[in-house]
């Protein structure tokens, strides 16, 4: 198959970026978005230029690290997956592949398609675990957590981080982020002792890195390469409001 | 004089860690705060060691070559993590444990480092799921269990097909936490190149920042290595893209030594391999072989018909088919060790009974396994496992058997440590796939993750203070004193010699000569012939890559291709080493095969007269030279491994 690609080329987050185009033909059908991108950035670097950067690692879609906006959207044409799960068989033979990185004022770019998304570890470090020393917990069968729950909360646990819900968002917001956290945790028994401390923070941080406001148009939920889904925002948001109303500020 | 001291406590096995614990030195709190300690790495060893030193009140530097820790590669496991909790009433108990792991290691474990293993594995278990966890549970809320290749119990706790990821998050949770209230600091996006040491002693690291390209020296009054294992020294293999070996290799040049390079795991259970465009491999959890039946074709003509399209698998009559592990093994059935399932399915291939076009694939098939639960249940226990498969070969597994083969996965080798987890260079530990210590020469399912977190969060606070007792005096150093500007002088002249060779081949087209080299003559059968080949056919490559790499754009910059260059020169260096490894160990064990050594039937056959010791290879003038540590085996009967 051949390709035409738009690919979005920045040298850092203080430079002016724009689209090149390159052409890259012979690639199987059953390659993957990466495995193209790495043919293209053989065919560049035999011409002696600098190969685009994107970020990848595992592959396997479960690191996160992917973050490719293909086609106008997070992770590409495809639903439940991440850019490295795509496969080049999802396109059609001659087609023009627009790529670009994620936009998001909290994601400043590092190079190319590579941006910084550490404002997450930022809001993970606000209050994102439960607050227990190693060494000091009873035995795992000691509380018995409904199948139910359990299972809702590790629906909510599969979040891996990469931020799509923030670049399908028109308002890059991170409330699927940190709600899918909220969730898990709280979910939980183990959870719920310092469940409004930690939403109250968490919120507080996300506020404080210029993510913005969530307004229900559900494109979060719609590209989460996890299917994550948003009734972990209206947990969230449920849990804010209470803590707001029934916690005394001294508890934060 | 052999320099290896295992320091193997003394007393009974089951005693040994108690005793020492109770005996081993501490740091008192005020002294915690006045010592620095490096970690490199953060997956689940390092996570949760750094967490668990900075919630004693250490200073501890995390590093990580990522853009963020939870991305380190523990996050791909996906089967489960094992434990002796006995949940199940089935007869599991610590002994139990602890046996499992040295018999399935093929009997090359030190018995004092597994037993340690075994006995903290339930901790691990409360601590995960205090920290939130979600464990898979059963309807009266307890958790559940599933069985895994060489158990005959069922010990494995899983969360999903993601147990890698929760139990990850579970330790960048505890991490976050050290971040957050001051304790740890975390530094991302950086690669450790070489290790400090001042009068003999690992005093800190030189670390490249990815996105600026600045050389950066870090002191530490210890440095924990936590870097994963060198499975990419094959090019294709299971592991993340940027998994490497260059901080243990760099620690293997300055002095501390390598052991059982060789001891390298074949996963039999990955999908098979599509194109030469090929970037990774991806596998297919062991769990799999839970409720999968694995067969070939009985008939040759079958086999040939199925690699051209012409019939599907489903055409094959039940008569027809051979269920291979079943008719060979009839205890264990499936669910035999990797190293017997994956050359199990290379013998058959070999046999020209394999399919997929290239022939190296052989069926795993959930029939049955549909018949007798319903298709909901496969899908509650494997539905993400299915759906990855079918977006990467577009075949739906419920349908149509899954097509797996054997990949490199994990490496049971690494860098050589006592039973404190140091190095031979005092202050340097080693903890998690990077250390050679608790899988011997095979690693069972859902042991890696147990070893990562056992080193993180229950060993190494204790064996490290241990150490630091004795350096409370040690004063910070500046990083402005001679030691650590040589090192940094000799990264930078390196890494400048390197983007200056401006030679004609790609890193990743070397990469892949170097990974072709090693399957095809240190793969999953191993020869005195095909090893000394493949010595002959590596040992130009370190020419070729000071003659001839290219790499393109600049070091002060963002710049994958120099990070990959100075991994894939460590991989060279490496892959020589791992090859004269498996040509002196001459005798098959666990995943090391060499055919000159089997039984009539085929099956692995070790020599514990000649080489029941650990191979442990020190960097002297270039030259490796091999030391050896004799494996003292007190509890355990030395057994020719029989899963029949």
């Amino acid at each position: 198959m051949d390709f035409t690609l738009k690919i979005w080329r920045q040298l850092d987050a203080g430079s002016k970026g724009k689209f090149e185009t390159y052409q890259v033909t012979n690639v199987s059908p059953d390659s993957s978005f990466f495995e193209m991108l790495d043919t293209l950035n053989q065919q560049i670097i035999d011409q002696g230029e600098m190969p685009v950067s994107f970020d990848h690692d595992c592959r396997e879609g479960i690191c996160g690290t992917c973050s490719l906006f293909v086609n106008g959207r997070p992770h590409g044409p495809d639903t439940g997956i991440t850019t490295c799960q795509l496969h080049m068989r999802r396109f059609k033979d001659g087609e023009t592949i627009v790529i670009e990185p994620w936009r998001a004022k909290a994601f400043p770019i590092v190079r190319d398609l590579v941006v910084d998304r550490s404002a997450f570890d930022k809001i993970i470090q606000a209050g994102g675990y439960i607050s227990v020393n190693t060494g000091c917990s009873p035995d795992a069968n000691a509380i018995p957590i409904p199948k139910r729950a359990a299972d809702l909360s590790m629906d909510a646990a599969a979040c891996i981080g990469c931020g799509a819900c923030v670049a399908s968002c028109k308002n890059a917001s991170a409330m699927l982020f940190v709600g899918a956290k909220v969730a898990h945790l709280g979910l939980l028994p183990q959870g719920k002792a310092e469940a409004s401390r930690r939403v109250q923070q968490m919120v507080a941080e996300m506020d404080s890195l210029g993510f913005g406001n969530c307004t229900n148009m559900y494109a979060c939920e719609a590209e989460c390469p996890k299917e994550i889904n948003v009734s972990t925002i209206a947990l969230m948001n449920r849990g804010f409001f209470m803590a707001k109303i029934f916690c005394e500020k001294e508890e934060l | 004089m052999n320099p290896l001291n295992a320091r193997i406590p003394e007393g009974p096995l089951a005693d040994k860690w108690t005793n020492y614990k109770a005996s081993c030195k501490l740091v008192n709190p005020a002294n915690k705060r006045k010592l620095d300690i490096i970690v490199v790495g953060t997956g689940l060893a390092g996570a949760s060691a750094a967490a668990a030193l900075g919630e004693v009140g250490y200073n501890v530097k995390v590093f990580c070559y990522q853009d963020s820790p939870r991305r380190a590669h523990s996050i791909a496991a996906q089967g489960g993590i094992n434990a002796d909790k006995n949940y199940q009433n089935d007869g599991d108990s610590v002994h139990r444990l602890f046996f499992d792991t040295i018999k399935g290691g093929d009997y090359r474990a030190r018995e004092a480092n597994v037993h340690r293993l075994a006995e903290v594995s339930n901790n691990i278990i409360d601590q995960c799921v205090a920290q939130g966890v979600p464990f898979a549970r059963d309807y009266g809320g307890a958790l559940d269990n599933r069985s895994f290749g060489g158990a005959q119990v069922s010990r494995t706790f899983y969360a999903r097909g993601q147990t890698g990821q929760q139990l990850l998050l579970g330790a960048y949770g505890a991490l976050s936490r050290q971040v957050a209230n001051g304790s740890v600091k975390l530094y991302n996006r950086r690669d450790m190149l070489e290790v400090v040491l001042v009068d003999g002693k690992a005093r800190g690291i030189i670390v490249r920042n990815l996105v600026t390209g600045e050389i950066e020296k870090h002191f530490g009054h210890a440095v924990v290595l936590a870097t994963g294992g060198y499975g990419n020294v094959y090019f294709l293999s299971t592991n993340a893209m940027g998994s490497n070996v260059t901080p243990c290799w760099r620690a293997y040049k300055k002095g501390a030594m390598f052991a059982n390079p060789c001891f390298t795991q074949i996963h039999p259970t990955c999908i098979p391999v599509h194109g030469d465009f090929q970037s990774k491999l991806t596998l297919m959890s062991e769990s799999l072989r839970n409720d999968g039946r694995i067969w070939v074709p009985k008939k040759v003509e079958d086999a040939e018909r199925l690699r051209k399209k012409e019939i599907s698998p489903n055409d094959i009559q039940e008569e027809d088919r051979d269920y291979y592990l079943e008719r060979r093994y009839p205890a264990f059935g499936n669910l035999v060790p990797r190293d017997v399932a994956s050359r199990a399915a290379k013998e058959r291939c070999d046999a020209n009974n394999g399919v997929s076009h290239s022939g190296l694939a052989v069926y795993l098939d959930f029939k049955d396994a549909i018949k007798r639960f319903g298709i909901d249940t496969i899908k509650a226990r494997y539905g993400n496992l299915f759906q990855m498969y079918q977006k990467i070969v577009d075949e739906d597994p419920y349908q149509v058997p899954m097509m797996i083969y054997p990949a490199v996965h994990y490496t049971m080798g690494g860098t050589w440590v006592d039973y404190n987890l140091m190095t031979t260079i005092p202050g340097l530990f080693a903890i998690g796939e990077c250390n050679f210590s608790d899988h011997g020469a095979n690693r069972l399912g859902a042991s890696a993750l147990m070893q990562g977190l056992a080193d993180g969060y229950f060993v190494l606070p204790y064996t490290l203070g241990s150490y630091l007792a004795d350096e409370i005096h040690s004063p910070r150093m500046t990083t402005e004193e001679a030691p650590f500007k040589e090192a940094a002088g000799e990264i930078d002249a390196m890494l400048n010699k390197m983007i200056n060779v401006k030679g004609s081949q790609s890193v990743d087209n070397l990469h892949k000569k170097l990974g072709k080299i090693m399957w095809d003559y240190c793969g999953m059968g191993r020869s005195e012939k095909s090893l000394t080949k493949g010595l002959e056919l590596i040992k130009p490559l370190k020419d070729e890559f000071w003659n001839d790499i290219k790499v393109p754009g600049g070091l002060n910059e963002y710049n994958p291709e120099v990070e990959k260059a100075g991994r894939l020169i460590d991989f060279i260096e490496l892959g020589e080493l791992l090859m004269k490894d498996a040509l002196n160990r001459k005798e098959s064990c666990g995943g090391h095969f060499r055919e000159e050594m089997q039984t009539e039937e085929g099956e692995a056959k070790r020599d514990d007269d000649n080489f029941r010791y650990v191979a442990t290879w020190e960097h002297q003038n270039g030259e490796h030279i091999l030391h050896k540590e004799e494996l003292v085996f007190e509890n355990v009967e030395l057994k020719q491994r029989n899963y029949k």
